[in-house]
């Protein structure tokens, strides 16, 4: 089955003549980009005379209307609950379910018809008001095609009944037919007609029925050969399309707008009791008789016809032809899907095809700024290619504002997408970086779960502190929690952060300890360990002896392993040598402070009053 | 397909490259006029070019981005023997205000000596990575170990390929179970010229890239070449621009059955050749699901193809243009698209009333 049978649809590009130039293109999320080019011109410059223009283009999805946005909304919510309640149907009350989930699909198709009505009556004489003309009337369509699916395929409504669900099809979507039924409502016999409009419920059997409206048939027929009506040719004209005469019938062909309902008036006549097996074969005598060889039939006549035939794959492919919006394909492959229709064909088509539409349609609201979270359950339904087709939709969504960000971060985390999660993070963390947002780029990396671009970052810290003295986002910092281990670069700075908080409490002691583990557990980077023993002066200068014995012995030794570590310049320049000199002098009065606070702190362990 | 919006270039010759960024939200362009510029959407959905600069000393013929993760880098090649690559500066902040970017090149590659045909980033697991083919018939693989210092760029790779090259591909499949993948077309004239398409893997133990496959099948010179997106299938696929449009398959051969060590065999299958287009074809792309391939030819025309779920490719829609002018001021909308029935007779069966159905 192919459902592309019909003509490429062509789309013209204003400003271009294809006779005369090319196109290049590229592709994107939701659009494309086209522009005019000469591919043969290569290596030759030529001065083009006049601007040539970009051209974004659309797929023509509806997305971007704001009344079809509800129906996209409200069928998003029963497609989902179909989903959902799948489990829980069984036995008599699914078919009744089902309907139900039908009936609603065709009610939120009513009320955006009826909206857009609204519109185009308010516009009327607007080019926008005849479109929205345009689109309820397609929208119509769409109700009138989708109620007669339901009645032949989910409804499956037996000989009998059949024949009132058509009626009642028609009376909804055909004005008209009330003028033919007064007509016939006016006419002589109206008990017999009152007891045949009044069909039964239970109380009657098929046969029964049958057998009543066969005896009324033959009375009506010996009406007309007796010529109880020769008087009145209204009448006998009557009595004739009561007889299902097709030529009389055809006579009142402005009551009868269209074919379907010419099918439906015939059936009234001269088979009630249709089955719907044999509905095809009325059906298509009617549309040969209806059109009498003067026009063609049209894209609506095949879907219906398609239906009439119970062709459901055919009802499927017209559809995806007339229809240019996936909405109405995808929704009702869905439904019939769920009615084990498809299966009951082949099931490897079945259900691919289901799956292909849905994510046709799926893939059109991803590229919507807000719709794209109702593309992300279409995909969850889809048990095959649902899932990839999600990874890739999902990385390309624009992350505008830091809410949308976290709502797209959010349903990667839900479907365990960590790939996607780390990418998304990623990009937020990198463009925070490049705009000096340090704090952001931060809790981005950690919730990547990237350490080394976490590395990166608290480098940038880092290095900020030293040139400023102090630090930004100290908020964030002083909350990392467990995910300070995520880098040690980052446990680092957290570390740091708390020694400077401690020392600013006025723990001396333990922030003391702090300092001391940091170099000897070697998560101080080497090259920050000079600002480090720099801290540490102000606490060897401080009355109280801080740094016990051992921990200044701890110090000299890491003082010694920097010191000692330190290349040798081959030939230093004026500002090397100038860099060394301070290094030096640091050195020596960490050296001097060291042995001072060595000295006392063996004093005062030594002594009585303790440690 | 609708058009949304139409945007005067204003460039002061043609245009020879478009590509939108990762998300659609910005674009370059590049042209004979030697420049770039790019254009922002902004959030009301217009464009409006924040940069123009003069890139190269020649024909800018390509132009495309890097992956948002590297941040805002763009990558550009030359007529004049170079590609750049670009990135953009946080500016000032009245710069912001006048709705400006700057963009400072962060390298040149001056490694071809012939015209540069093509540049392409390597898919993003790669690293910072890509790949830049000549008419020299030279395919160059560069990367930039430190994605914070786009100034270092090493040349990892020469890839030989003997024939004037016009156009690469990297394989986007980020699959583990693949090694990286290049393919390169060939736009050589000469009747002995034999491999216009070849395919280069990336081998693990010897560090290199070896040519896995060549297309023997397509003996006209190749404008174009493209791999698909990968939609989770075991196999590739690969389009191809050249006297008409190609889609190939690559299965690969299970490795148990090849020498191991060596590149993987594949078993290539056309799936689809249409020659719609009645001339050369000039550029193929696939969109992001790879579910939809786009070309352009000499006829002036865009056709798109599409495979149903059966894998049947046909022609879905055609864009092209009938000189028609472009109304109004330099960018107007479209901004009430119709329900979706491309085929106004749909509407018009309902009306009983409509022409052809009327008798009096």
């Amino acid at each position: 089955m192919e459902e592309f049978d019909g003509e490429p649809t062509v789309t013209w590009i204003p400003g271009l003549n294809s006779q005369k130039k090319q196109m290049c293109f590229d592709w994107g999320p939701g659009e494309m980009l086209v522009c005019e080019t000469s591919f043969n011109k290569k290596g030759k410059s030529e001065m083009v005379a006049g601007c040539p223009f970009i051209h974004i283009i659309r797929k023509d999805i509806d997305v971007y209307s704001k009344i079809l946005r509800k129906l996209f909304n409200e069928s998003h919510g029963i497609f989902v609950g179909l989903q959902r309640i799948e489990e829980e149907l069984t036995g008599k009350s699914r078919k009744a379910q089902l309907v139900r989930v039908s009936k609603n699909y065709r009610s939120v198709i009513r009320a955006c018809m009826e909206e857009m009505h609204q519109f185009a009556v308010a516009d009327k004489d607007s080019a926008s008001g005849r479109q929205f003309s345009s689109q309820v009337s397609i929208l119509s369509a769409m109700e009138l095609i989708w109620n007669l699916c339901e009645i032949l395929f989910i409804e499956v409504a037996p000989a009998g009944p059949l024949l009132l669900y058509l009626l009642d099809w028609v009376r909804l979507h055909v004005c008209e037919v009330d003028t033919l039924s007064a007509d016939v409502l006016g006419s002589e016999n109206p008990s017999k007609h009152e007891s045949f409009w009044n069909l039964p419920g239970n109380t009657q059997t098929l046969t029964e029925l049958e057998l009543r409206w066969q005896h009324w048939h033959e009375e009506c027929e010996r009406h007309l050969q007796d010529g109880t009506f020769a008087s009145d040719p209204r009448l006998e004209s009557l009595c004739k399309v009561l007889l299902g005469d097709d030529a009389a019938l055809l006579e009142q062909k402005e009551l009868l707008s269209n074919w379907y309902h010419f099918l439906v008036a015939r059936l009234l006549y001269s088979q009630p009791t249709v089955k719907p097996m044999d509905l095809h074969l009325y059906a298509q005598s009617s549309l040969d008789l209806f059109l009498g060889g003067e026009s063609s039939p049209e894209p609506l006549d095949n879907i219906l016809m398609a239906a009439f035939e119970f062709d459901i794959h055919q009802v499927i492919k017209e559809c995806s032809i007339a229809l240019s919006n996936w909405w109405f394909v995808a929704h009702l492959t869905d439904l019939l899907d769920h009615c084990k229709l498809l299966q009951s064909h082949n099931l490897y088509f079945g259900s691919n095809m289901r799956e292909f539409l849905l994510l046709e349609y799926a893939s059109g609201l991803f590229a919507h700024h807000s719709l794209w979270q109702l593309g992300v359950d279409y995909c969850d339904h889809c048990p095959e290619l649902g899932r990839v087709s999600l990874e890739l939709h999902i990385e390309r969504i624009p992350l505008t504002t830091e809410q949308k960000a976290l709502k797209v971060l959010r349903v990667c985390e839900q479907r365990q997408m960590t790939e996607q999660v780390r990418s998304i993070c990623k990009i937020l963390a990198m463009k925070a970086v490049r705009n000096n947002r340090l704090g952001s780029a931060l809790s981005w990396s950690i919730r990547a779960k990237d350490a080394a671009f976490a590395t990166l970052v608290s480098d940038r810290f880092l290095r900020d502190y030293c040139e400023r003295g102090c630090f930004s986002d100290l908020d964030l910092i002083d909350n990392l929690g467990p995910a300070m281990m995520l880098s040690d670069r980052l446990t680092f700075l957290g570390k740091y952060r708390e020694f400077h908080r401690l020392y600013g409490e006025k723990r001396f002691v333990d922030a003391a300890s702090l300092l001391l583990s940091l170099m000897t557990s070697q998560i101080a980077p080497r090259s920050f360990w000079m600002t480090l023993l720099t801290d540490a002066l102000p606490l060897l200068e401080q009355k109280q002896v801080i740094f016990s014995a051992e921990q200044t012995y701890e110090l000299l030794r890491c003082l010694e392993d920097l010191t000692s570590g330190r290349p040798l310049c081959a030939e230093p320049d004026a500002q090397q040598l100038q860099e060394d000199d301070i290094e030096t002098t640091k050195v020596e009065m960490l050296r001097l402070a060291l042995a001072r606070n060595l000295a006392r702190s063996i004093i005062k362990e030594g002594s009585l009053e303790g440690s | 397909m609708f058009v949304a919006r139409s945007i005067a270039a204003d460039h002061k010759d043609l245009i020879h490259d478009v590509s939108f960024d990762f998300h659609g939200r910005r674009m370059a362009t590049c042209s004979s006029d030697q420049s770039v510029k790019v254009w922002d959407k902004s959030e009301s959905g217009e464009w409006h070019c924040t940069a123009s600069w003069k890139t190269h000393s020649g024909s800018v013929w390509r132009v495309t981005w890097a992956h948002p993760e590297f941040g805002q880098v763009l990558a550009s090649c030359s007529f004049d023997r170079t590609a750049a690559v670009w990135e953009e500066i946080v500016g000032e902040s009245n710069d912001k205000l006048r709705g400006q970017s700057h963009w400072v090149k962060r390298t040149t590659l001056v490694d071809s000596r012939t015209s540069v045909t093509d540049v392409k980033f390597a898919p993003k697991h790669m690293g910072l990575m890509l790949a830049t083919c000549s008419a020299d018939g030279i395919v160059r693989i560069y990367e930039a170990p430190d994605v914070m210092n786009l100034s270092q760029w090493s040349l990892q790779h020469e890839i030989s390929c003997k024939l004037s090259c016009s156009c690469i591909s990297w394989n986007p499949s980020s699959s583990r179970a693949h090694a990286p993948m290049i393919a390169v077309g060939s736009d050589d004239s000469s009747p002995n010229a034999m491999a216009k398409v070849q395919i280069f893997e990336y081998n693990e133990n010897t560090r290199k890239y070896a040519k896995a496959e060549t297309l023997l099948t397509v003996t006209d010179p190749v404008h174009d070449i493209a791999f698909a997106p990968n939609l989770g299938r075991s196999f590739h696929i690969l389009a191809i621009a050249t006297k008409d449009v190609r889609i190939f398959t690559l299965k690969p051969v299970r490795k148990e059955l090849t020498s191991s060590g060596g590149p993987t065999k594949f078993e290539i299958h056309i799936v689809a050749q249409f020659d719609n287009h009645n001339s050369q074809v000039w550029r193929v792309s696939w969109n992001i699901t790879g579910t939809v391939l786009a070309s352009s030819g000499d006829d002036g025309c865009v056709r798109l193809w599409k495979a149903n779920y059966m894998d049947n490719w046909k022609c879905t829609g055609i864009l092209k243009g009938n000189g028609s002018p472009v109304n109004g001021s330099s960018q107007q909308g479209n901004s009430n698209p119709s329900v979706g029935s491309n085929i106004p007779s749909l509407q018009n069966s309902l009306n009983g009333s409509s022409a052809g159905r009327k008798h009096s």
